[in-house]
């Protein structure tokens, strides 16, 4: 189903910035044309203790990327290291490169980096403000301003999220007032109304139940062609239905990362293995 | 039951009647007081007492309107000059820990909030009343705004604490900054919180007497400027319960309860707004 507002102009952002990828350097090998996001050689930690252990992962460009493992694994640790939120943390710090279009992202404005890497949180966390507000934050502190170009975003995002219908008649209504999946929809459509180029998702489902749940997924398929997506989750099903690439971490390192059907037909590690059959974890 | 389980119940039995003794003491005198403020003021208080300004020494009648009006001035500037600060300085302490001065800043308060009102008092009179040479509202309130600082830097910081840092991270990962998260998603999640840490402390200071009494110091009249001593509440009824005159003495009862009216509406409006931010 195409969304109506989508034919109307998209508001544009002042601070919206266009990196083109690098022309050379090591990102760049033949087999990553299409890596929308890289990290090499990644090393990640807290105070004294390592949570990662040299992570080299390509994240392929309008593709679904899902990170499994047991708990504790630093699949987390990873995914905060994209939108450089770790850093919000005392104490941490990483050796080794993420890149974003082949661009370090340390070497970017982080506010700029963040918007347009989204996140979307284990736990809902909509802001204690209305339902439009809540949507329409990214793009106020990104700049935008005109009233217009607000509600055609709150719209377009709602919509995206497959949440307009139900909450069209109470966008003034406080967003606490919304159901637990209601709620971490609204937070995807937060997250998407600053059109992110890469969206980060951290077991956005583990508190949902299974019809919330696919209520996600399928919203997670109509939004792909736009935006690479990397999802952390404990489900393996879910990485089954969704994802096109898997990666598997254990105990902070990446032990295998391939096609899904690849890590769960025919894995080429034994930990792989007995994980996604259930012999561990 | 033997000798040692009775002897075990008999002291049980004691020290339950002990303690109830001793609430029952405490709350008691609280209600004597109170009751003791009512009785008096209540039949002190007439039309008069708000709209009159006193009279002489050992005269009849009269009121106190311009310590009532006093008092507002003075709480009112005392709020413009240590709330800013108080928030601000919460601010910092709950959102831009780490490194050395945080801590300095807190011990510093809490150092602040233990010294004796009367002191504080002093140190305004050194700043403002030695320079200016004259006794002034405007030295009054910045005695009490050194009161209503810490006080204010405490509750905000917690109240900023309590906020979890699933909001802070949301909002930072849309792209905000740091001070705009705080600003926008931080502080008005915590908003009723920090305001009725700010009306506590504002009801605290309304009723301080010591560091008026070398500050504002006193006036009989209406004071035409925050220039000039002025006249407050509290300080009124310290000069009137010490006078000889029992026309005097009735005015202190009248003013005793009017604070007290005014401490506890701030307090019941401090109360109301935490419940309803409960719910
Ligand atoms: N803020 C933190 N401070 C210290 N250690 C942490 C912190 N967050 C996570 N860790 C540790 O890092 C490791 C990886 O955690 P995490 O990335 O949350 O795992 P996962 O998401 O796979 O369950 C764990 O051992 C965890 O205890
Ligand atoms: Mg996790």
């Amino acid at each position: 189903m195409q969304p109506k507002v989508s034919s109307m102009s998209s508001p544009s952002f002042p601070t919206k910035m266009h990196i083109e990828p690098h022309s050379s350097g090591a990102a760049n090998t033949p087999t990553s044309k299409e890596a929308k996001m890289r990290a090499a050689n990644l090393n990640f930690f807290y105070g004294s203790f390592q949570a990662l252990y040299d992570i080299d992962l390509e994240i392929q460009a309008n593709r679904i990327t899902a990170l499994i493992g047991p708990s504790g694994c630093g699949k987390s640790t990873f995914l905060r290291t994209l939108n450089r939120i770790n850093e919000t943390i005392r104490g941490t710090r990483y050796t080794g490169e993420v890149l974003l279009d082949g661009v370090d992202v340390k070497s970017q404005d982080v506010t700029a980096l963040r918007r347009r890497v989204g996140m979307v949180f284990q736990k809902s966390n909509p802001f204690p403000k209305t339902i439009f507000d809540n949507i329409a934050y990214g793009p106020k502190v990104n700049g935008m301003t005109s009233k217009q170009d607000l509600e055609v975003t709150v719209e377009k995002s709602l919509r995206r999220a497959a949440l307009w219908e139900e909450v069209k008649d109470k966008l003034q209504k406080p967003a606490s007032a919304l159901s637990g999946g209601q709620q971490q929809r609204l937070c995807i459509a937060r997250a998407m109304a600053v059109d992110p180029e890469v969206l980060l998702l951290d077991e956005p489902c583990s508190a949902l139940d299974p019809i919330a749940t696919l209520k996600i997924e399928e919203l997670l398929f109509s939004i792909k062609d736009q935006t690479t997506i990397v999802i952390v989750t404990h489900n393996m099903q879910q990485a089954a239905r969704v994802a096109d690439n898997t990666g598997f971490f254990m105990l902070g390192k990446l032990v295998e990362f391939d096609r899904t059907e690849m890590i769960f037909r025919n894995p080429s590690k034994k930990e792989t293995e007995d994980y996604v059959t259930g012999r561990f974890g | 039951m033997t000798l040692r389980t009775r002897w075990r119940y008999l002291v049980n039995n004691v020290m339950l009647a002990l303690t109830g003794f001793c609430t029952l003491l405490t709350i008691s005198i609280l209600f004597f007081i109170l009751g003791y403020l009512v009785w008096n003021g209540f039949t002190s208080l007439d039309l008069a007492f708000f709209t009159e300004l006193p009279k002489s020494p050992g005269e009849a009648g009269g009121g106190m309107a311009n310590a009532i009006l006093g008092s507002f001035m003075m709480v009112g500037l005392a709020t413009v000059i240590g709330v800013p600060i108080g928030f601000l300085g919460g601010v910092y302490l709950a959102e831009y820990d780490g490194g050395w001065l945080p801590p300095v800043v807190r011990y510093t308060a809490d150092l602040l909030n233990g010294i004796p009102s009367i002191v504080l008092g002093i140190v305004a009179w050194n700043l403002l009343v030695v320079p200016m040479k004259t006794f002034s509202a405007w030295a009054g309130s910045v005695a009490l705004s050194l009161i209503l600082i810490p006080i204010v830097v405490r509750s905000t910081e917690q109240f900023l604490r309590a906020v979890p840092n699933s909001l802070r991270e949301g909002a930072l990962a849309l792209g905000a900054n740091k001070a705009t998260a705080t600003l926008t998603v931080v502080v008005p999640a915590a908003r009723r919180g920090i305001l009725t840490g700010i009306i506590l402390g504002v009801a605290r200071i309304a009723g301080e007497t010591a560091p008026l009494l070398f500050t504002s110091l006193n006036n009989q009249f209406w004071a035409t400027s925050p220039n000039q001593p002025t006249a407050s509440l509290p300080v009124m009824i310290f000069t009137h319960a010490i006078s000889p005159y029992d026309d005097w003495h009735r005015q202190a009862w009248a003013a005793g309860l009017v604070l007290l009216a005014f401490v506890l509406i701030a307090n019941m409006t401090a109360r109301f707004v935490v419940s309803r931010n409960a719910s």
